[in-house]
């Protein structure tokens, strides 16, 4: 493979050819926000927290091939309070009620809105739509209120489990996720499941049950540092 | 000197919370007794006094608004004071009371939310068998608005309740003149 430069925001980055943007950030310890991008999972492009501007165009970090020579920013105040509103958005577009939620303190959505300042008062309106919680399946609940439709789920079931146990419906706004069968109880989703692991969905959507609130407040993922700072510690070495 | 200057004045009020956030203003300890070198409390559940005395420097709003009386006590407290702040999830996006906004299937939240709570739960015991509706307990909203969207607010503490901590700071760099926003690793929503 051979080799070359671009920068981020100035710093200069070391990418391999086929490496996206954020591929070559996070090996270099440069954090790019993103929400439906993970480890381990191929890259999907949808939720657009990842967005920066290469060459003067907004694009998505995790799709985008990084290219020799190129100019990336990232963590300029437009960019931040782009990434900031779509955070917003999610949070409005469902049900988010972080003080009883299982997921919070581990929770990427809620870490994204710490870690892009998400304090001022709201300019958007609450869609609080009526959603449905499926506790049918003895293991696994899904509480749909918090699904941000990332389809890390959908990618993890089908590339990882071999199975096809979520998927998207709809389109447009009305776009969601859902299970290929009339519940989850109805599918051949199963604990062992990498798509219900603890580290594919994003928020405190995908439940597994018996496990909620036992990390004590203190403890959990966000409460030891901002998301993102594992690769930006690389950088400080 | 400190104790020179006029006192501040900062007023305080519970709205459709659950009071957690006043007792996390006791949390402060005993930099309360710093902080009361600089301020003086108006309206306050802690001073009892029911109505303003005079212009506010800073309002501190715990709860949203889910009755009418919550929203005229809202816009008094917006008219009262300068700086308008919103402590708490609860004041800042409605919070475990706006639960009834999204109630399942439901296209009256409200009424489905009232029968559950007084008629058809399954651990009610209420003689009435009724909804509670005497003249005197003020009007339930349709849903629970985040402050936000009843006033302007200037500033939000977020957390659920916030920790003593990032109120202490907040409160003495506004008095101060120097409040930047907050350290994110402070943020919490919880
Ligand atoms: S999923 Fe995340 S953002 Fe949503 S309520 Fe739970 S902790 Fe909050
Ligand atoms: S259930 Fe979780 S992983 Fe699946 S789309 Fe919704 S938020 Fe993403
Ligand atoms: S934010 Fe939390 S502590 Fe404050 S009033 Fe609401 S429920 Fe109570
Ligand atoms: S992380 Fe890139 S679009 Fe979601």
């Amino acid at each position: 493979m051979s080799g070359f430069t671009f920068t981020i925001d100035g710093t200069e980055i070391a990418a391999e050819d086929g490496q996206t943007i954020m591929e070559a950030a996070d090996a270099a310890g440069v954090y790019i926000p993103r929400l439906c991008d993970h480890e381990g999972l191929r890259h999907q492009g949808g939720c657009r927290v990842c967005t920066v501007k290469a060459g003067g165009r907004s694009v998505a970090a995790c799709t985008q091939p990084a290219a020799p020579g190129q100019t990336v920013e990232s963590e300029t105040p437009h960019i931040t309070k782009l990434r900031r509103d779509l955070v917003e958005m999610l949070f409005h577009e469902g049900n988010h009620l972080c003080p009883i939620c299982e997921a919070s303190g581990n929770c990427e959505l809620q870490a994204m809105a710490y870690r892009l300042n998400m304090t001022a008062p709201t300019k958007f309106p609450y869609l609080e739509p009526c959603r449905a919680v499926d506790a049918s399946h003895p293991d696994i609940a899904l509480d749909t209120n918090r699904c941000i439709s990332c389809g890390r789920c959908i990618r993890a079931s089908l590339d990882v489990d071999g199975k096809s146990v979520f998927g998207y419906v709809g389109r447009g706004i009305h776009r969601r996720v859902a299970v290929n069968g009339s519940d989850l109880a109805h599918t051949d989703a199963a604990i062992t499941d990498h798509a219900v692991s603890a580290d594919v969905c994003p928020v405190g959507c995908i439940i597994r049950k018996r496990t909620g609130f036992t990390t004590p407040i203190g403890e959990r993922e966000f409460d030891h540092g901002l998301i993102g700072r594992k690769i930006e510690e690389k950088r400080r070495g | 000197m400190v104790d020179e200057l006029p006192k501040a004045r900062i007023a305080t009020t519970s709205l459709a919370g659950c009071f957690g956030c006043h007792m996390a203003i006791l949390d402060i300890d005993e930099r309360l007794i710093e902080l009361m070198k600089l301020v003086e409390i108006d309206r306050s559940p802690l001073t009892d006094i029911k109505r303003f005395r005079g212009r506010c420097d800073i309002g501190i709003i715990e709860g949203g608004c889910c009755n009418e009386e919550n929203v005229e006590v809202l816009r008094d407290f917006r008219r009262h004071c300068d700086v308008l702040i919103a402590m708490g999830q609860c004041a800042i996006m409605g919070g475990l009371p706006a639960m009834r906004n999204a109630i399942m299937h439901s296209d009256e939240p409200l009424r489905e939310c009232l029968e559950e709570a007084y008629i058809n739960g399954r651990y009610i015991r209420n003689t009435t068998h009724g909804i509670p509706n005497d003249p005197a307990l003020p009007l339930l909203l349709d849903e629970v608005y985040p402050c936000s969207e009843v006033v302007e607010i200037d500033y939000q503490i977020p957390g659920c309740a916030p920790e003593g901590d990032i109120i202490f700071d907040t409160l003495s760099q506004l008095l101060a003149g120097r409040f930047r926003g907050f350290e994110r690793e402070r943020i919490k929503f919880d």
